[in-house]
């Protein structure tokens, strides 16, 4: 693959045309696409994720509650995939329950610009094994606050509210960081869920990738190559963001 | 500071947020397939049986259990010794191979797949166009980071070196040792990856589809778009199969050695 991303298209030798060619319309925008779709699961994803976790962990809740979040959210982060755009289908598609309930109520949400097979939509989706994934990587860091901490910090006069904000978020943030770039990534591979949920007319690069092999525009398979280059390069990048981010979180564990 | 003895309000919130978030689909799937497929009202089974009844059901989901059986016997024959080795005679390689273990895992399937499709470009046609050789292939690939992690867990658990000069003093080979003392203590490791593994392959859309073999997810794709309320029942199913398959692991996970958790399958 990353010899075929640099070859050219037809004949023999090397080129950098086809790198040239993914800057051009209409590749670039299914980057775009891409990248803001991981973007937005991953911070949404990863701030209902912790609210979610620290609800689950925090005093008070049942301990039951706290097994049972996470044993669902070890199976439901492998949910995924063709199931998953299914039943979203039969949720919020155009006959789906919810959508249907509404609209025997009176409200037609896809008469008010909502419909499921769009970015929006496969955001929507997404977020069914975004939400569980940062539960399973946060719950751990949650668990290392110490009570500790927040019993000096109340004895040192300290509100909640001045809590998280000197003590609690400082030392979440290379954690939540950390697992935020990883739910980046986990969308950013994702394909089935967005190919079956659009029937591939969602424009993000691993539906392009796709196209050029179950489809047949195969005039130049090294062009597939050089995106799959690409997708390959933006998680490069976020694994050099990661790794000095899991060093710093691990200072804090016991 | 005053201890919680209730929920707080907040967290009730949010619990309750992800609980109808996580449900409802589910739930919404359930409704769906009980619809009828004529009339669209409920409620009928008519759409298990069309399930049940259905040949291309039965054939895909055959080839994907198989697909299953055979990474996970190919995965295991591969890595047990491999690991095992490693951890008794060459400690110093655990990192390189760790390494190796997270590069499927960070490689997006999609770009794997195309890489994989141009490497195997003209090997013979009894591995390049049937299932049992290139899907397998890649699934072994793709189970590689699941199973190296769980059954190095379940290696550091138990002392290597102690078991093989035991079992070596008393005379066993090197088979011996293998199947009858090293075996029998990583067995919760070696179940948990293969749980794990099983939940993959039957999962697995993105290798199937670009290269073109009728897979279980395959059928539920084709399924999904021709036939409404069929697929409805079919999906449940399908979320069946990963629910057992994980909560196998989950329960064996709580033994010792085996690393519970940990994220996979196709999306």
């Amino acid at each position: 693959m990353l010899v075929g991303a640099f070859q050219k298209a037809k004949g023999k030798g090397y080129t950098l045309e086809n790198l040239r060619v993914l800057f051009n319309h209409p590749y670039i925008d299914a980057y775009k696409t891409s990248i803001e779709i991981s973007l937005v699961t991953a911070l949404v994803g990863g701030v209902i994720g912790l609210m979610v976790a620290y609800a689950a962990l925090r005093e008070g809740t049942p301990r039951w509650i706290r097994s049972a979040l996470t044993t669902f959210s070890g199976v439901a982060a492998n949910f995924g995939g063709i199931p998953l755009a299914f039943a979203f289908i039969a949720t919020l598609g155009p006959l789906g329950i919810v959508t249907v309930l509404f609209r025997d109520h009176g409200y037609d949400f896809t008469q008010h610009g909502f419909s499921l097979f769009t970015k929006t939509g496969v955001e929507l989706a997404y977020m069914y094994f975004q939400l569980p994934l940062m539960i399973l990587v946060i719950a751990p860091a949650i668990e290392g606050l110490r009570k500790e901490w927040r019993e000096a910090s109340a004895n040192l006069g300290a509100s909640q509210l001045q809590f998280w904000r000197y003590v609690g978020l400082p030392v979440l943030m290379p954690s939540l960081l950390g697992a935020i770039i990883l739910l980046f990534g986990n969308a950013f591979a994702a394909y089935a869920t967005a190919y079956s949920l659009t029937s591939g007319t969602v424009n993000i690069v691993p539906i392009l990738i796709g196209a050029y092999y179950s489809g047949n525009v195969l005039d130049n398979p090294h062009l597939a190559q050089a995106m799959a280059f690409g997708m390959f390069v933006v998680l490069a990048v976020m694994m050099l963001l990661y790794i000095p981010l899991q060093r710093r979180a691990a200072r804090w564990a016991k | 500071m005053k201890p919680r003895r209730f929920i707080a309000p907040s967290a009730l919130f949010w619990l309750l947020l992800a609980g109808a978030y996580f449900l409802i689909p589910l739930v919404a799937t359930f409704l769906f397939s009980l619809k009828s497929n004529q009339t669209g009202k409920c409620c009928t089974a008519a759409n298990y049986s069309w399930v049940i009844h259905n040949h291309g059901f039965w054939e895909s989901l055959k080839i994907s259990a198989l697909l299953a059986l055979e990474t996970i016997v190919i995965s295991l024959a591969l890595f047990v010794p491999t690991i095992y080795w490693v951890h008794l005679k060459v400690p110093r390689l655990r990192p390189v191979i760790a390494f190796l273990a997270l590069i499927p895992f960070v490689i997006p399937p999609i770009v794997m797949v195309v890489g994989l499709l141009r490497f195997f470009k003209g090997t013979p046609d009894w591995f390049y166009a049937k299932p049992w050789g290139f899907l397998a292939g890649a699934y072994v690939i793709l189970a590689f980071p699941y199973m190296f992690f769980s059954l190095d867990a379940g290696f550091r658990s138990i002392d290597v070196h102690t078991l093989t000069e035991a079992s070596q003093s008393l005379g066993a080979k090197w088979t011996t040792t293998l199947f009858k003392v090293i075996l029998p203590n990583i067995r919760s490791a070696a179940l948990a990856a293969s749980f794990l593994t099983l939940a993959i392959v039957m999962g697995e859309f993105t290798i199937a589809n670009l290269s073109a073999f009728n897979t279980f997810p395959i059928f539920i794709q084709y399924v999904n778009e021709s036939q409404g309320f069929p697929a409805g029942a079919l999906t449940l199913l399908s979320f069946g199969i990963t629910w057992a398959a994980m909560l196998s692991l989950l329960l064996v996970g709580r033994k010792r050695g085996a690393r519970s958790a940990v994220i996979a399958g196709g999306r």
